[in-house]
């Protein structure tokens, strides 16, 4: 049996004094392609946290690729969700650069093979030409690229995306979307990318891990997709309306839309 | 000029001051901390009085209490962020405690002008000695952490991901920042760290420079503000303090002018 990439055991994970995860269980393929989806304070960065070991579990685990590493010390590649960025004077390669080996003691002095290495991060994004530009110069998506280009250095197995969509144009969405999908699929990737919006990912995930109420539910879009499966998740009923190819996740009532799926592009 | 010893004194403390400031400064402007030195400054003023008082040098009541601080706001820099009436009532607190010592020398005046102010052409050969070594110090450390605070400093989230100690490292470098203080307030006085110590670095980072460049150059303009201020108040008769601060402003407004000018013409301000 293949050792899953990530896997979860009774996972319990709070945050602020509330419970986000609460006994949550999934096993994540190794080199598959999920879409973390979720409303605010469902708990994805929180999720992504305890993969990371940020933040302890009160219960429970959570393992990549089958064993316990310590922080700083797996193979993953994490992108944070987009803040302001300090040093916004400096430019986009020096942030970069920034993250290759940063936590070895010693001056930031980059060699010819680390230069070598930043320079082929920011190829397979095609960001070299806007790294020369100083952050703050740059739009919101550039600097994703950025920041995708950071994730990428050292070689990881897996990649934590928190939000790689937020502050995109619909168009950019997709354009980056199928960048990441691209890039994984080449390396072996296995890829979390967490998002308030699905549309953009149609077509290329091969899972959705849907967190709600602190639980979460793993499988194809059209096993998590469903009516009875997200009324069984939320704890209320809610409906999946598939109309003009567009796919909507309605609380009780038809009152509160929880989601909306565009569904009108499948395939690749 | 060169033939009084205080004026040789005074060009090798300015350099030593510098050594430090610019690296300091550099990282400090980057991580949005420069109201750090100010502040780290204004109790510096409470412990230098508080020394003078005890009969101990100023120098050393003004390094322990400033590095103490700087150190104290690491560990507590979750909670002291956003809240600028307490940080506000913090530092008056320490200027009058400053004010209140001053009060009961004999010779206040005087001393509250020079920690103020600055006495560069006051500073002793065996001052020089301490300078010497703290600067090394200083600088050696920053080189030991230079990697991990420059990683901490632009992507936090990521570097506490990858092991980065952020807390470490914010302690750590305060209590950096408050030697470096120490070292400038005896060039330029406790209400002028701020020249020497952000003036440079703001200018450096505006002119795209990157991080090693960036300090090198750091501490060039850093050297330029305060031999310069040197040399005009020899030749002027002012205040060194005065001159420092002056260049400093005019270095900054250049750096700017310049990279304004370079993003008019579309010039790109980095070579990486």
């Amino acid at each position: 049996m293949t050792t899953p990439a990530i896997e979860a055991g009774q996972l319990s994970v709070s945050y602020g004094g509330q419970r986000v995860l609460d006994q949550v269980s999934f096993a994540i393929p190794p080199g598959s392609f999920v879409a973390v989806l979720g409303g605010n304070g469902a708990g994805k960065t929180s999720l992504f946290r305890a993969i990371l070991g940020l933040a302890t579990p009160e219960q429970g685990y959570v393992r990549v690729e089958g064993r316990h590493f310590g922080r700083g010390r797996m193979p993953v590649g994490y992108m944070p969700q987009m803040r302001r960025m300090a040093g916004g004077q400096l430019s986009g390669w020096h942030m970069v650069a920034a993250a290759l080996r940063g936590r070895s003691w010693g001056l930031p002095w980059c060699s010819a093979h680390a230069r070598a290495e930043v320079d082929a991060a920011l190829d397979a994004v095609d960001a070299r030409a806007l790294a020369k530009r100083p952050v703050m110069s740059l739009s919101g998506g550039e600097r994703q690229r950025l920041l995708l280009a950071q994730a990428l250095l050292d070689h990881p197995r897996i990649l934590l995306l928190d939000e790689p969509l937020a502050s995109l144009d619909p168009a950019r969405m997709r354009e980056t979307t199928r960048r990441i999908y691209d890039l994984a699929r080449q390396r072996g990737l296995t890829v979390l990318f967490s998002t308030h919006d699905i549309n953009p990912l149609m077509g290329f995930m091969d899972h959705v891990l849907y967190l709600a109420h602190g639980k979460a539910l793993l499988g194809s879009v059209d096993e998590v997709m469903t009516t009875p499966a997200l009324s069984a998740l939320y704890g209320a009923p809610v409906e999946v309306v598939r109309a003009d190819g567009r796919l909507f996740v309605v609380a009780d009532g038809g009152a509160d839309t929880l989601h909306c799926c565009d569904c009108a592009e499948h395939t690749r | 000029m060169f033939a009084y010893e205080f004026m040789r004194t005074a060009f090798l403390a300015a350099f030593l001051a510098a050594f430090v400031c610019g690296p300091v400064g550099w990282f400090l402007v980057l991580r949005g901390q420069s109201f750090a030195s100010h502040a780290l400054s204004h109790v510096g003023f409470a412990g230098a009085a508080a020394a003078l008082l005890w009969g101990e040098p100023a120098f050393f009541g003004f390094g322990l209490s400033a590095v103490i601080s700087g150190m104290g706001m690491g560990v507590a820099s979750d909670r002291v962020v956003g809240r600028d009436v307490m940080i506000g009532l913090v530092l008056s607190l320490a200027m009058g405690t400053g004010a209140l010592c001053l009060h009961f020398l004999t010779r206040s005046a005087g001393a509250a002008t020079a920690l103020l102010f600055g006495d560069i052409l006051g500073i002793s050969p065996s001052s020089l000695y301490w300078l010497g070594i703290l600067a090394v110090g200083c600088v050696m450390g920053l080189a030991v952490m230079g990697r991990p605070l420059l990683f901490a400093s632009l992507q936090p989230d990521v570097a506490e991901a990858k092991g980065v100690n952020l807390r470490l490292l914010d302690v750590l470098f305060l209590g950096l920042v408050g030697i470096a203080s120490a070292m400038c307030s005896q060039i330029t006085g406790v209400l002028l760290v701020f020249t020497l110590m952000v003036a440079p670095a703001a200018a450096s980072l505006r002119l795209g420079f990157g991080p090693m460049s960036g300090m090198a150059v750091a501490f060039g303009l850093a050297l330029f503000e305060a031999w310069g201020g040197l040399c005009l108040s020899w030749l002027t008769d002012c205040p060194a303090s005065f001159w420092i601060a002056l260049l400093g402003s005019a270095v900054f407004a250049t750096a700017n002018g310049v990279a304004l000018l370079r993003e008019h013409y579309g010039v790109p301000s980095v070579k990486p």
